[in-house]
């Protein structure tokens, strides 16, 4: 691919043939504000606050815009500032004001943005101010939509439709009663969705923020014990519990992609049914017992039942290592080759 | 996965997941990919939006059906004619890649003579996939490369699973679709590390890296390694345990990480031979429907306890890391393995990590012989990985096959039917498949709570045109039985199941779907044909 | 003879033998069967005419005959005339004979006079202002400074019937070109014509088809765009119902040059008998060979769908249309893009133009590219159809020349202000346009000029206001309407329109603040430069034409809290003059909230803790006393009359 160079604010950059602006400023580091841009989606050049003035004379936003070698961009034209400036007020003046309590503060977008465009109280005060008031969807077990701090971006609807194919959300209705909503208007949980959280993870505000998740402590990149697929994921851990499951971007098997299970279906781990002590039969009854007694018993009985007399099943589910000593340990010290394990099923 | 390794030397997924995205043909036989390998899923939606043809191969209508291109219901356990009608046209019509088969197969003339049993109206026949149809996917799959197959259980699950493999080996053969991106033959395994488990030589007749036990020199080899005696008698298969068991030749039983109760085809004689065994250990995270059974139950740790390495379906190695301590008492699975061994007084179990562990694996596997948890710090590597230089590989078989002779084998097939089919008792074909929402008997994800609440309930997937037979509603509680158990489940009517094929997946223990399936077995896989069973469904009479 | 037209000399042939078959009827009455005339009840008028002909025995076939002997007379319906103010209208040839508001019961004198005493009926004939009546249609004022080129057809032939379009030389230009022309030749007489688009946006036609021509990929559709969307514009309809054929040939002209094999027409289902027209001049063409295949026998194929919109004002922006055809939501395509000549139906070259547009184009084959040319000015050739109404004599539709002037249009066509009103302003472009005062009535009509003085040609409305109108609140009416209309995806204009309206509103209700007037200049400066589409970029229009020329009266309602032409509720009051009041009990009894009180013959009073506003006692009071006088700002409610009330 061949390179191409633009200025941008009277920096002179090198940018890959085929991109856009938006792009080009962004490997090289520049900053253009944007909301309703993803690097994983098309661009869909909606909020409009990207806009710049090419060579001088047009109006245009940078997302959608190809380079062209000798092209020269301002992003801080006054016209550029007036219409970036507007666009933002305009949002800010419909958007609630509880930015302290929200899900999203600190890494919000239009936060982000607001601040980057220099918008102040007094320049709020000027607007006719209203949020809209239509019920949060809480349907779905792991995630929230709050209508009233959508940015109508547009993002969760291309991640549904352009990554996962699924089309379960699209807008709805027209002009300023448009809303991210599903087939007939129902509850999102009825709809086609599959809770993937795809949308959630891309939402730029808290309109779609999931539901009982603390921030976690600290990340551990691991892989997701479900499928045969081996998504990496990065465990978010608070204390002695997982707390949240984000997508590895760095894993090349999904990229950041997750299903429902692998990002929802973490709650098993701190689950208190889990077992925590050895059991053994006492009676006819499993009752707890420690490790040196479950031990014994089975040291007692194995020892007897050596050769052809016994048999392991090992594990999908468990790692190399484990399985690795599980058949050394069928093998070697049972003296048999009756191992095996549910890759059948 | 022994039938692939047979024709093509190696029994793994030959491609990688991302290149499935670059195929221009799809064809996905007997894998409901969104629903059971959901991101993987995502590739091949991104194929068909971009314009590669996506040919679906299943019975049900499933959800991938919506970006299909051509979508075959072939009835279920015909998978071998409606491939070999598929090659046969190809090979009619002089759409084969004969160089190709010239120069990397072998048994060509032996395999087209078997080829003339399945004229297309006798496969149309069979199958009651329209002639047109089988031929037009046909054109599709061969003219039009890289062409990737994908198949699952669908595939697999079958009394002649070994067959449907093979007749796809021989589809990719035929036309060249191997050893080059974006094809391949690609088995999608079902758990996480179903594929590390067999590399590992969790199976009675090989040791690690598939090396097998019965070879004199593989003996010797892993004795020196071990400083143990060990065996050259193969031992016995999952099935064949709980047979002998069942028979009393089996006396204790160390069992992990698995739940036959709810998984095990049909589950009444893996309870019964549980029952008959004097002792059962059983290790796992919960309390499950067969640890109750045990005589110890020992605590594992989760994987978000441990470190470790998963093999995923793509053959990647991948580490797992501790986040947290192990839960209560718990150990790793490796830890309890190690205390059992010392217990009994063996050596050869002093390992302090499991870094430990797989350096001992890279020594005696060669396929692992590169990884070192250094060099898969950030990515996983894809074995074969023979040395500390070796970059990984993503494409199998690019330069030649894994037999004896480096050819693969195109291996002449004849049809046998499911081994049970409807009759005037048991009217109904059941078939089994899984949910987006759970995952295998439902251990971990039946106790995520959103999970639950999104799919709470078995439900009997059955055709609008059945259930008004039956005099069924929607929703209504009724029996299934099979000639090996019975139990009740709520109706679902769909028009995703045809007429005559009702299915249910085997997650929820409430109703155990494995009662009913029928544990025939595949002669050389020794896979249980779970997909296709015989049973009435009934209303339940107050 | 009436059969398949197998080569393009046989529409000559063709053409032919329907003249001759007009000429041999002697006289025709013409019946406008146009919306409104319909809803006017011309249908009934038509049947009593058929009737009466009929009754008048052997020498007369109320049909066409194309077989035969000579009649005496016969009845048609047509498409819309234009001048729907005054429906039904009955139009009699070979005359012309213009009758006005015509009623079942005038069908006998229609009759004899027309047939039997070779006079006319005076009483239903156009009166003039000075009191002279207008026989013909071309004598009456609002048509004699008419060109009429896409409506000639309106008013003249029977639309439901083909065979009277070939009696006027229909399908004749699309057999000229199979027969001289090749798709470069037509093109580029499109392109000298200098024929431009007529959905508002002016783009010239020849380049648009060039594009069309020049792109590569196959199929290629040609979409008719008859999405009229502008409040109190039909001219799209009028030309659908009037002359469906027209725009049919036009489009199959289109599909020659372009190299398409489909054709969609998209119209509003709001236009039921404009879609039935089309379906039955669809299925006419085919049946005669000049649309559907092997068209003419020259071997060339274009088949045409109707599309019925779903009413959204933003499926009119090509883009958006396009998708909604497809099924999708229609919403504009977002800028940079591929044009709609490269990108546009199903992804394909498509070539879109507006209904108009295609229904020039035969003319222009048939009468050369600089017969179009001399009409109209140098950059804008050609004529412009407007949909006339508002506070106008002569309201209807009309065609005139490119150029002429917004104060020949009013004054003279539309014969001025009724009522002794005073003109104010003229709106044109439909909410995309601006309001011009009365200093600039001298602004020509064209592209160009219009967009220079603020406003925009638009797809043809053109609303007059009198003084009792106020600016604010008509800026605040089209505002609402881009408001509603706006599809929702872009910030600008969903919530730039929104703002915009909500300050308005408040100026309306005065509550404007003297910050308003400059947030509504910056923000209507950013709306038009930051929205995706056409109809977010021109929303702002009516907001700055307002400003722009009556930037007083936003003053007066923000500073005064006064709204001038006494229209804002919130800040007028009603009073009674207590001189002029006699005591009529008019106002009284119409009061519909019982504000007004007062004995017979005694002087009333309002109560203004009462009063709504409505302004009924206004227009009650008769107009020999005008006692009721509309004041702002507000009289102030006192207190106690508050408490009163509570």
């Amino acid at each position: 691919m061949s390179e191409v160079t633009i200025t941008i604010d009277g920096l002179e950059i090198k940018a890959r043939e085929g991109t856009t602006v938006l792009q080009a400023a962004q490997e090289n580091g520049l900053y253009i504000p944007n909301l309703c841009n993803h690097p994983d989606l098309d661009p869909a050049g909606l909020c409009r606050v990207c806009v710049v003035k090419m060579d001088d004379w047009k109006i245009a936003i940078s997302c959608k815009l190809p380079v062209k070698d000798g092209m020269v961009i301002s992003t801080e034209d006054p016209e550029v500032q007036q219409i970036r400036k507007n666009t933002v007020e305009l949002l800010v003046a419909n958007h609630p004001m509880t930015c302290l309590t929200c899900e999203r503060d600190s890494t919000c977008e239009l936060q982000k943005v607001a601040h980057y465009v220099g918008i102040k109280p007094d320049d709020i005060k000027r607007y006719r101010r209203s949020v809209r008031s239509i019920p949060m969807d809480t349907s779905n077990p792991f995630f929230d939509m709050d209508h009233s701090k959508c940015i109508l971006c547009g993002i969760c609807v291309r991640t549904c439709d352009e990554l996962q194919n699924i089309n379960a959300i699209n807008y709805a209705q027209r002009g300023v009663a448009s809303l991210i909503s599903t087939l007939g208007n129902k509850p999102i949980a009825e709809s086609r969705c599959e809770s993937c959280g795809e949308c959630v993870v891309r939402c730029p505000v808290a309109a779609l923020s999931p539901k009982n998740t603390m921030e976690p402590m600290r990340q551990v990149k691991s892989i997701c014990t479900y499928c045969g697929v081996g998504c990496g994921v990065m465990l978010g851990v608070r204390g002695d519990q997982i707390v949240s499951v984000e997508g590895d971007y760095d894993n090349p098997v999904n990229q950041g992609s997750l299903c429902v299970k692998g990002r929802y279906g973490y709650k098993f781990i701190n689950h208190p049914e889990r077992l925590k002590t050895p059991l053994v039969r006492k009676n006819g009854e499993l009752v707890e017992a420690t490790w040196d007694e479950a031990l014994d018993q089975i040291e007692a009985k194995f020892s007897k039942h050596k050769g052809e007399k016994f048999a392991a099943l090992a594990s999908a589910r468990i790692t190399n290592e484990d399985n690795y000593l599980i058949q050394k340990f069928t093998r070697a010290v049972m003296g048999t080759n009756n191992i095996d394990h549910c890759a059948r099923l | 996965m022994a039938g692939l390794a047979t024709a093509l030397g190696s029994g793994a997924m030959t491609n990688s997941i991302h290149e499935i995205s670059g195929a221009k043909t799809i064809l996905a036989i007997g894998t409901n990919t969104t629903q059971a390998h959901p991101v993987l899923a995502l590739q091949v939606k991104k194929a068909a939006r971009n314009g590669a043809n996506l040919i679906v191969a299943n019975p049900k209508e499933i959800d991938l059906c919506r970006h299909a291109t051509i979508h075959i219901q072939q009835r279920p356990g015909t998978d071998v004619p409606l491939l070999m009608g598929m090659i046969r046209t190809i090979i009619d019509e002089g759409l084969a890649d004969q160089n190709f088969i010239k120069e990397r197969c072998e048994d060509f003339d032996q395999f087209k003579a078997s080829l003339q049993d399945f004229d297309l109206d006798h496969v149309s026949e069979i199958t009651t996939v329209p002639k047109e149809l089988i031929v037009e996917a046909a054109r599709l799959y061969a003219t039009s490369g890289p062409a990737a197959i994908l198949y699952c259980m669908g595939i697999t699950q079958h009394c002649h699973g070994t067959d449907n493999v093979w007749a796809i080996s021989n589809l990719a053969l035929i036309t060249g679709n191997l050893g080059k991106p974006s094809a391949g033959v690609n088995p999608l395994r079902g758990q996480n590390n179903v594929q590390g488990s067999c590399d590992m030589g969790a199976l009675p007749d090989v040791y690690p890296g598939y090396q097998k036990v019965h070879l004199p020199e593989n003996q010797q080899k892993f004795e020196k390694a071990w400083g143990a005696k060990l065996s050259t008698e193969p031992g016995l298969t999952h099935s064949e345990i709980f047979d002998d068991a069942y028979h009393g030749k089996i006396k204790s039983l160390y069992l992990i990480g698995e739940n036959p109760v709810l998984s095990e085809a049909n589950a009444n004689h893996a309870i019964e031979a549980m029952e008959k065994l004097e002792f059962l250990v059983v290790q796992d995270i919960f309390l499950t429907e067969t640890a109750a059974m045990a005589d110890v139950v020992l605590p594992a740790a989760s994987f978000a306890e441990k470190n470790g390495t998963f093999s995923n379906t793509e053959r990647r190695i991948q580490r797992i890391r501790q986040a947290i301590a192990p839960v209560g008492e718990t150990k790793p699975d490796w830890q309890i393995v190690c205390a059992i061994a010392k217990k009994m007084g063996a050596s050869g179990f002093e390992f302090s990590s499991p870094e430990e562990i797989m350096q001992e694996i890279a020594s005696v596997t060669p396929s692992y012989g590169g990884i070192s948890y250094d060099r898969i710090e950030s990515v996983g590597i894809q074995w074969p990985c023979p040395n500390q230089d070796h970059p990984g590989t993503p494409i199998l078989h690019t330069e030649k096959f894994g037999t004896p002779s480096g050819k693969a084998k195109l291996i002449p097939l004849s049809f046998r039917d499911a081994a049970e089919l409807p009759d005037d008792d048991y009217p109904l074909m059941l078939t089994t498949d899984r949910s987006l929402f759970h995952y295998h008997t439902g251990s971990m994800t039946r106790r995520v709570d959103g999970l639950e609440q999104l799919d709470s309930e078995e439900l009997l997937k059955i055709n609008p045109q059945d259930a008004r037979e039956l005099g069924l509603e929607d929703q209504e509680m009724v029996k299934i039985s099979s000639r090996r158990g019975e139990t009740t489940v709520k109706t679902k009517l769909t028009g995703i199941c045809p007429p005559g094929l009702v299915s249910m997946t085997f997650h929820f223990a409430e109703s155990p779907t494995n009662v009913l399936t029928n544990a025939a077995l595949d002669p050389v896989a020794k896979i249980p044909e779970t997909k296709v069973c015989a049973v009435r469904v009934e209303k339940i009479v107050a | 003879m009436l059969q398949r037209i197998n080569s393009p000399s046989e529409m000559v042939e063709m053409r032919d033998f329907c003249k001759a078959a007009f000429a041999r009827q002697k006289v025709r009455f013409l019946v406008c069967a146009g919306t409104g005339c319909i809803a006017g009840g011309s249908m009934e008028v038509y049947e009593e005419l058929k009737r009466h002909i009929a009754e008048r025995g052997e020498d007369v076939d109320v049909e066409l005959l194309f077989e035969g002997k000579d009649s005496e007379a016969g009845a048609s319906i047509s498409g819309c005339h234009g001048f729907c103010q005054m429906g039904p209208l009955v139009r009699v040839e070979p005359k012309s004979t213009f009758y006005t508001k015509v009623k079942v019961k005038d069908v006998p004198d229609i009759i004899t006079t027309t047939l039997d005493e070779d006079s006319v009926v005076e009483r239903l004939l156009f009166k003039n202002p000075d009191g002279s009546h207008a026989v013909a249609e071309h004598d009456v004022p609002f048509y004699n400074r008419q060109t009429r080129i896409v409506l000639a057809g309106c008013g003249t032939i029977d639309p439901e019937d083909i065979r009277n379009y070939f009696a006027v030389d229909g399908y004749t230009a699309l057999a000229q070109i199979f027969a001289d022309h090749s798709p470069e030749e037509v093109i580029d007489i499109v392109t000298q014509s200098g024929l431009r688009g007529r959905g508002g946006g002016g783009f010239p036609a020849g380049r648009k088809w060039k594009a069309g021509y020049d792109a590569k990929a196959t199929p290629k559709y040609v979409v008719c765009n008859g999405d009229e969307g502008d409040p109190g514009a039909f001219m799209d309809r009028s030309v659908l119902e009037g002359n469906p054929q027209a725009v049919l040939e036009g489009m199959t002209i289109a599909a020659y040059s372009i190299g398409a094999r489909y054709g969609v027409i998209y119209v509003r289902a709001e236009y039921p008998l404009a879609v039935v027209r089309l379906q039955k001049a669809i299925a006419q063409a085919k049946e005669f060979g000049v649309l559907g295949e092997n068209i003419m026998g020259t071997g060339f194929d274009f088949d045409i769908d109707i599309f019925q919109g779903a009413g959204a004002f933003v499926c009119g922006e090509s883009t958006a249309l396009t998708l909604s055809i497809e099924g999708k939501r229609g919403m504009p395509r977002v800028a940079p893009r591929p044009r709609t000549t490269e990108v546009g139906l199903y992804d394909k070259p498509t070539l879109l133009n507006n209904v108009k547009t295609f229904a020039y184009v035969p003319d222009i084959i048939r009468k050369s590219a600089d017969w179009f040319k001399a009409i109209g000015t140098e950059s804008s050739s050609g004529t412009a159809v407007f949909a006339l109404t508002g506070h106008i004599k002569n309201s209807g539709l009309i065609e005139v020349p490119m150029g002429i002037k917004l104060r020949e249009i009013i004054f003279d066509i539309g014969g001025g202000i009724p009522k002794g009103g005073k003109f104010k302003a003229v709106q044109t472009g439909g909410p995309s346009g601006g309001c011009l005062p009365e200093s600039l009535l001298d602004t020509p009509i064209d592209y160009d000029s219009l967009d220079e003085a603020g406003s925009i040609m638009g797809s043809g409305g053109m609303v007059i206001m009198n003084e009792r109108t106020c600016m604010v609140d008509v800026a605040r009416y089209f505002l609402q309407f881009t408001e509603e209309e706006s599809c929702g995806q872009c910030v600008p204009c969903r919530l730039g329109t929104k703002q915009l309206l909500e300050i308005l509103n408040d100026i309306c209700r005065g509550r404007g603040k003297k910050e308003d007037l400059d947030l509504l200049v910056e923000l209507s400066h950013s709306v038009h430069g930051g929205s995706v589409c056409g109809l977010g970029q021109t929303a702002a229009n009516p907001v700055l034409t307002t400003l722009r020329y009556f930037k007083a009266e936003y003053e007066a309602h923000i500073y005064d809290k006064c709204c001038p032409a006494g229209v804002c509720k919130e800040l007028i009051s009603f009073v009674i003059d207590e001189e002029k009041c006699k005591g009529c009990m008019l106002c009284a009894k119409n009061c519909p909230v019982d504000a007004i009180s007062g004995e017979k013959k005694q002087v009333h009073t309002i109560d203004q803790s009462l009063c709504i506003q409505c302004g009924v006692c206004f227009d009650k009071c008769p107009n020999k006393f005008s006692a009721v006088e509309c004041v702002s700002p507000k009289i102030p409610v006192t207190p106690k009359e508050k408490m009163e009330v509570s």
